[in-house]
């Protein structure tokens, strides 16, 4: 149960990573969600995800907008800086963070009414411009913390708790952010841990804008008969189309693997994703047929996960903007202020 | 007719159609002038549109180098026919009417009391011109050079300018020679230079500067130090942003590795401004936008959260008049109170309050040190009188050994020597907290930001006490502030004053006039400059060391005034409001006849027309 405390001591034998330490040392604070929420096996999978690469915590910067998902920073890394910032906004203040400092591991937790209502401008832009981020969307079709009203990702024809039937057209955020470049598009669902891990491992290493869509059940307000984001509803139209590696240092592909079914695509920092095909006919090279194949399964009521896309040359804001590679929060009077003699060639200029 | 007299004092109008070209032929004649030494202050006068509509140029000639506007118009160019009853009537009786005779005007379309100015200037220029934007373009220079000969103003003067201008275009330089002599030899043939009104060369302008101030402002933020710049184009501001692209594309490329030590971002609105500024700020860049009202009412949850949050983030607000999309081309000072109390629940901002483009770059700059300092929002509250017109200042200047106040941040030794660390604990009584930048330290010093209620170690809490506690501390934070912000400019009269004046902003340059002809007219009275918000208990005590005091400002609620009344505690009545808001700046003459009015109604009488009935 969320609400107990944890156990402060650490079991002796918890296994250590790289960098020596446990998945006890990526925790945070207790979550306050509802037990069973979806969006605490998230949190669990960024603990993993953050363990398993060997992430040194106070890297990474967490960044997330209000609502239930946005609250769910507190409850892991809490050795890394948070922002719980204003509702639907989290792209922008992580865009500004990500300016500052380049160097940090940007993170972002939101939320299906906080990207998908209030904040669909902002996540769109942050796409468009490819901010170097983890952008994680803890999609439950509902609003939790007012308690029960649609959101802007329920399907149409979906029914609300009460009953009322939502009317409104569902928006697919994995379609908007491969529509708007992002880098790495990523589908998954909060009750499939292996499948989540890597896919989040993933695109903590890829350096441009990386965007998964974690369809996360309500247990309060959306998991009941007529939801399309239950439990049971997911489990049965949950269609997986390839399993995803992450391997961080290279090694030969061991396991035997049908010819064609395995894709391997190397970042820029050395690591590789190893794609295992679930269907033949997916291919996450292409940005079109991606969106091609989850719109016409969508069409058959299934839900297409997995590594959507994925683009090997991916670059970010920073190229765009051809910043220094020294991070601009580090830069001090002698790089930033042009001095009193340019000032007075300056004054020259206008007389 | 008696025909309008004067030297290095008068005003000329040009009265032109957006789009036409005139702009950099308008701001040729007016930098002429200065460079004769005689100070020139020009105004434009625009419409919110690219091409077709009336634009007007306004330039004062000022021996005395008063910079506000006068208003009237000595002569008028006018080039618009648009517009052609409007100028003519407001001509000064004696002054001048210059306009383009190519094509015959009825003789009611003039003046009697005007003396008309006709050149044929569109014929001259189809007999000269076959291209039709040539034609258009020389016009302009043609009627510069006309009125160098008709104001005396010395065309080796404005051939260096064009000069200057056309350095490394060649090309470009003789036809534009060409035309400004063309209109110079038909006005010595067939006008009567000079006119009654003529500059003659004078040594008034000294070693100051003609600059913009968005571009000032600009320069400001690229010493101060800002590397991280979010903006949305809105009038009047967008030349902050693209000035500061300009000046860092200049001084912020690294010379070694061709890399931008900047990073400026177009957004898509102004939340994602302004949220980009908190998060860059956050994470220790120092970061600023800027944006005119609308843009500040959006901005304002985020404010809000800032301000609570306690971030920094400076905010220009090149202020234009209101409200809702209002005059989007014309100048006010109507934002106090929306920026002094931004966003919802008790919140009050840091205000700053340049002159002009001088002290734009100068607090431009100190913003960034408070905002850093006092890790909360700083606006710095320019208007478009002072951010889109090029104004006669002092240099610019920069001590080289000021180094930047990042205010309290703990690194990563103070955090490695076992410094205690509470985001939101005041251990200096002065309501500043210490803060960490993301990212210092493997094990301490990380805190959750949030806008939600939070106790000293920066934990969420709902406790009453716990807030009470941290909202007190804010307040303790706003009263330390007053010894950052700049201190208000007293200008005490010399003779004992029991009435006063309070002003700010662009109000300045027609304020020094109308207080140097009020005191030529035996009416003492102290002013003050107010030059930030918090208010220093020197203003308030200003307002009480007086019977009565003016506040003057540009927009119709006398915001300021409501400002001091609120903070100071102070008897609204001692307070009485001076208000020019039709979105034109305010001028010497309308500040000088309100207070004069005001005085005799309070029985005031001039200390020297006492004097003179007694004799």
């Amino acid at each position: 149960m969320t609400y107990l405390a944890k156990p402060k001591l650490h079991h002796p034998d918890l296994p250590a990573n790289a960098l020596g330490f446990t998945r006890r040392d990526y925790e945070g604070t207790i979550s306050t969600l509802c037990a069973g929420c979806g969006h605490d096996s998230i949190s669990a999978a960024i603990i993993q995800a953050c363990w398993e690469l060997a992430i040194e915590p106070h890297k990474v910067a967490k960044l997330s907008g209000i609502g239930c998902s946005s609250k769910t920073p507190t409850y892991f890394l809490d050795k890394s800086h948070g922002f719980n910032s204003v509702h639907g906004r989290m792209p922008s203040v992580l865009t500004g963070a990500n300016l500052a400092n380049r160097d940090l591991i940007y993170l972002g937790v939101s939320g299906d009414g906080d990207s998908a209502s209030i904040g669909l401008g902002q996540f769109a832009h942050a796409m468009r411009r490819g901010v170097n981020m983890t952008y994680i969307v803890e999609n439950n079709g509902v609003y939790g913390l007012t308690k029960g009203q649609f959101s802007a990702t329920a399907d149409r024809g979906s029914k609300s708790k009460r009953g009322a039937v939502n009317t409104d057209e569902g928006i697919d955020l994995a379609i908007l952010a491969l529509q708007l470049g992002a880098t790495y598009v990523g589908r998954s669902f909060s009750g499939d841990k292996a499948q989540l891990v890597p896919l989040i491992k993933g695109a903590l290493t890829h350096p441009g804008a990386a965007f998964i869509d974690v369809v996360s059940p309500c247990v309060a307000f959306n998991n009941h008969e007529g939801s399309t984001r239950s439990y049971d509803y997911v489990r049965n139209h949950n269609e997986a189309v390839n399993r995803l590696d992450v391997i961080t240092v290279h090694r030969e592909i061991t396991t035997d693997y049908p010819p064609g079914s395995v894709q391997e695509v190397t970042q820029h920092d050395g690591s590789v994703l190893r794609l295992r095909k679930l269907a033949d006919d997916y291919d996450s090279s292409s940005r079109i047929s991606a969106m091609s194949y989850v719109q016409s399964r969508y069409a058959h009521g299934e839900i297409v996960t997995g590594l959507l896309y994925v683009e090997p040359d991916a670059t970010d804001l920073h190229a765009s903007l051809n910043t220094t590679e020294v991070p601009l929060n580090q830069l001090s009077e002698k790089e930033l202020c042009p001095g009193s003699a340019a000032l007075e060639k300056f004054n020259a200029s206008l007389r | 007719m008696k025909k309008i007299q004067a030297v290095n004092d008068f005003v000329v109008k040009f009265a032109n159609v957006n789009g036409s070209g005139s702009a950099s032929a308008n701001t040729l004649f007016a930098k002429s002038i200065m460079r004769m030494g005689v100070p020139v202050s020009p105004r434009n006068i625009f419409p919110s549109n690219i091409q077709g509509l009336p634009t007007w140029y306004e330039v004062r000639v000022s021996e005395k180098g008063w910079l506000g506007r006068r208003g009237g118009a000595d002569l008028m160019v006018a080039m618009n026919p648009q517009t052609w009853e409007k100028d003519v009537v407001e001509i000064e009786p004696g002054g001048y009417l210059f306009y383009d005779s190519s094509k015959p005007l009825p003789s009611d379309k003039f003046r009697a009391d005007v003396t008309v100015l006709g050149m044929p200037l569109t014929e001259i220029c189809n007999a000269t011109y076959t291209d039709a934007r040539q034609r258009q373009l020389f016009k302009n220079i043609i009627y510069v050079g006309a009125l160098a000969a008709l104001l005396e103003i010395d065309i080796a003067e404005v051939e260096k300018l064009i000069g200057e201008q056309y350095k490394g275009k060649e090309k470009l330089l003789e036809p534009n020679i060409r035309a400004l002599h063309m209109g110079r030899d038909y006005a010595r043939a067939h006008l009567p230079c000079p006119l009654g009104i003529t500059v003659r060369r004078s040594d008034r302008v000294g070693d100051r500067i003609f600059i913009e101030g968005n571009n000032a402002t600009a320069l400001g933020a690229v010493y101060g130090g800002a590397t991280v710049c979010a903006w949305y184009p809105i009038t009047p501001s967008s030349s902050v942003a693209e000035a500061f692209g300009r000046h860092c594309r200049k001084f912020r490329t690294d010379p070694a590795t061709g890399r931008n030590n900047v990073a400026i971002v177009q957004t898509e609105d102004e939340l994602a401004s302004i949220g980009m500024v908190i998060g860059a700020a956050w994470n220790g860049a120092r970061a600023f936008t800027a944006t005119s009202g609308p843009g500040v009412s959006l901005m304002t949850e985020f404010i809000g959260l800032a301000y609570f949050a306690e971030i920094p983030a400076v905010i220009v607000n090149v202020q234009r008049a209101g409200p809702s999309t209002g005059m989007p081309t014309r100048t006010q000072q109507a934002d106090i109170l929306s920026c002094a109390y931004a966003s919802h629940g008790d919140t009050k901002h840091v205000l700053l309050f340049p002159e002009d483009a001088r002290e734009a770059f100068h607090l431009t700059a100190d913003a960034l040190d408070l905002a850093d300092r006092l890790q909360t929002p700083v606006f710095v509250m320019t208007d478009l009188d002072i951010g889109m017109n090029e104004r006669l200042c002092e240099p610019l200047a920069w001590d080289d050994s000021r180094a930047y106040d990042r205010g309290k941040v703990l690194t990563h030794d103070d955090l490695e020597a076992g410094k205690r660390f509470g985001r939101y604990l005041d251990v200096d009584d002065d309501g500043i907290t210490y803060r960490t930048y993301p990212g210092t330290h493997p094990k301490r010093g990380s805190f959750f930001t949030r806008g939600t209620s939070r106790d000293r170690y920066a934990r969420y809490t709902e406790e009453g006490s716990a807030y009470v506690d941290n909202m007190q501390r804010l307040l303790r934070k706003f009263e330390t502030a007053k010894l950052y912000v700049p201190e208000p400019v007293v200008k005490d009269s010399p003779r004992t004053a029991h009435h006063a004046v309070i002003y700010y902003g662009s109000t300045a340059c027609a304020m020094d006039e109308a207080l140097a002809e009020l005191e030529a007219e035996g009416i003492a009275l102290d002013a003050l400059r107010v030059r930030a918000f918090p208010f220093q208990d020197s203003v308030i005590e200003f307002v009480n060391a007086h019977d009565h005091v003016f506040v003057v400002e540009q927009n119709r609620d006398g915001q300021l005034r409501t400002l001091l009344v609120n903070e100071g505690a102070i008897d609204p009545s001692r307070l009485s409001s001076v208000l020019h808001y039709d979105g034109t700046p305010i001028t010497a003459r309308f500040i000088r006849q309100e207070i004069e009015e005001r005085l005799s109604a309070f029985n005031v009488r001039p200390i020297r027309r006492t004097a003179a009935a007694g004799e």
